[in-house]
């Protein structure tokens, strides 16, 4: 597809300062060949995102499938520096490089534990990038006193929209991931009706700039319109719901991409961003299922609302429970002796960074003839797979980690299961309370195991805002102290045995 | 509607349609390093802000697509990247 009529302007190339048979030559080549090489270009990168996407979903080749992906970004961004529209060669390569630079160092300065925000904040800028080529695009056309088409109106309108909420909203879940605000939902009084309102507004301002395109001060009102409706989307939204949003996000900055490839023309951009929409929006729904929700009530039942009263009164009886705590000597005997041990590790355990203590406990208690075993609940960490990758750097066997599927079956004869930082994914209210806000949630069933060593801060509750009564039943003790730290001790009392 | 654009739409649905098939069975173990890549994916709104910032001048326009440019190729080479880290331990463990 060429450029449309829009979109084209004429300038003087280099070129015709050359004697004229070259000058015709060498014009003839770039107007003939270089945009058909351009196309063709595209063509290949657009096959190598798909081999990539692909080769992603699978264990053995997913490492190539990512470098594939990149020489395809690599492809498409050299042919696009080629067009003969870009002639603001150095300006863009050295916003290339800064924008390189700082993507490098984050990459490998970011811990693997802030894997979820990372993703976050990346997809915060993609989708701002998105919004900025609309907004650029709107003020290039008023400037030079172009008619705006119908079409191209209406693609930036959508790109600033979704741009923009991909922006704000990610930003949003980026900051309570990492701490920044509170995790708990925020909602307010009339909060419906604000949306409500700002959706119209959003409406209202479209319709006019459709009629009459050369507004400047109304665009930018739609602008702002759409960068506080991605806050309002994220605020209501608890922390133990962020990974949906994050992934949900992720579809939309693809869907924003596809859209400023409606407004620039580009087959590329539209052909990425439909992939990463399309695939982003299935593993969405993969987490809503692991969590067992729908995503329309992630989205608009404000977890937290019906969290707070749910969880205030099931936890006003369990507060005066006594809770049976012990140290690590104990611990370690438990453990040293027992047959079969499942770990089940959670969020508290990579915060602490004590994957690696863990793996070193588990080898010395397989040394001593004990049969040790990974659970792993398709949401511990903070994203489908966050564990594996954790564990993964550690060197903990393939073999030894086992679904939530796998395990809960074998859990009724094992001997000791040991909770590292983990906490609603172990929580039996999803089981049996009706109440609670997690309920229905798959769990594993730690609980039926003949003994529980929970290892966590202290008797605070996890992520959900729920209490958690596994720490108040007979067969369950609790050892407090950073993961890290417990761990380190275990080992140590288990050598000594 | 014109032809190009409706050239735009088949190829905008097919390509969904193409997301949605290849995500299809993934084990949960690589669901975070799949997001991290296809988020560096949807940098691909680099090349938009590269034709957007293309004129030799200095307008406005420009400036916000030159800003477009650095911010979404942090997206892509930290995506990538981020995402190679998270593979390569995988590599080191099916190596040893």
């Amino acid at each position: 597809m060429e450029k449309t009529v829009s979109y084209y302007r004429i300038f003087p190339t280099p070129y015709s300062l050359l004697p004229t048979p070259y000058s015709l030559l060498l014009l003839t080549l770039m107007n003939e060949f270089l945009p058909t090489g351009i196309q063709l270009t595209y063509l290949v990168a657009a096959s190598l995102f798909i081999v990539g996407l692909k080769k992603l979903g699978s264990p053995a080749t997913a490492r190539n499938g990512n470098v594939i992906a990149a020489v395809g970004m690599l492809l498409a961004i050299v042919a696009t520096m080629l067009d003969q529209q870009v002639l603001n060669y150095e300006m863009i390569l050295l916003g290339l490089a800064i924008g390189s630079g700082i993507g490098a160092i984050a990459a490998y300065k970011v811990q693997m534990t802030e894997m979820p925000q990372m993703v976050g904040l990346l997809n915060g800028l993609g989708g701002a990038a998105s919004a900025l080529v609309a907004v650029a695009e709107f003020w290039r056309l008023l400037q030079h006193g172009e008619v705006i088409p119908l079409d191209i109106n209406i693609s930036m309108l959508l790109d600033v929209l979704i741009g923009g909420v991909t922006f704000t909203g990610s930003m949003l879940a980026f900051a309570k991931l990492q701490g920044l605000i509170s995790g708990t939902p925020i909602t307010f009084s009339f909060q419906q009706p604000f949306n409500l309102l700002l959706l119209s507004a959003y409406l209202a301002g479209s319709t006019y700039l459709i009629v009459t395109p050369d507004s400047l001060p109304v665009f930018f009102g739609v602008v702002s319109v759409s960068l506080v409706l991605g806050v309002m989307f994220v605020l209501p939204i608890g922390g133990g719901d962020m990974p949906v949003v994050i992934s949900l996000l992720n579809s939309l900055s693809g869907v924003a991409a596809a859209a400023a490839g409606f407004v620039v023309m580009n087959n590329m951009l539209i052909i990425a961003g439909a992939l990463v929409g399309a695939s982003g929006l299935i593993l969405t729904e993969i987490m809503c299922k692991a969590m067992n929700r729908s995503l329309f009530s992630v989205l608009f039942s404000a977890f937290g609302t019906g969290a707070a009263s749910g969880g205030a009164g099931g936890s006003a009886g369990a507060i005066d429970q006594t809770v049976r705590s012990i140290d690590p000597e104990e611990g370690a005997m438990m453990l040293g002796y027992a047959r079969s041990v499942v770990i089940v590790p959670g969020y508290g355990m990579a915060v602490a960074q004590a994957q690696h203590n863990v793996r070193e406990l588990a080898d010395q208690l397989e040394r001593m003839g004990v049969d040790v075993k990974y659970a792993i609940h398709p949401v511990a960490g903070r994203m489908p797979g966050h564990m594996n990758v954790l564990l993964a750097e550690a060197n903990v066997p393939y073999e030894q980690l086992h679904d939530m599927e796998d395990i809960n079956p074998q859990f009724d004869q094992t001997d000791v299961a040991l909770v590292i930082g983990a906490n609603d994914v172990v929580n039996p209210a999803a089981r049996s309370d009706a109440n609670s806000p997690i309920y229905g949630m798959p769990i594993l069933e730690v609980d039926r195991a003949k003994q529980t060593i929970v290892i966590k801060r202290g008797m605070s509750t996890g992520f959900a805002g729920v209490d958690n009564e596994l720490f108040y039943k007979q067969k369950t003790t609790m050892l407090f102290g950073s993961a890290k730290d417990m761990v380190g001790k275990l080992v140590s009392e288990v050598k000594q045995l | 509607m014109t032809s190009g654009l409706i050239a735009a739409f088949f190829v905008f649905v097919l390509a969904s349609f193409t997301g949605f098939e290849i995500i299809n069975k993934v084990p949960p173990t690589l669901h975070t390093p799949l997001m991290s890549g296809s988020n560096a994916i949807s940098g691909i709104a680099v090349l938009g802000a590269i034709v957007a910032s293309g004129a030799r001048e200095t307008n406005v326009s420009v400036i916000l697509g030159l800003v477009a440019v650095v911010l979404a190729t942090v997206n892509v080479v930290g995506g990538f990247l981020v995402t190679d880290r998270m593979l390569q331990m995988f590599k080191k463990k099916t190596a040893s």
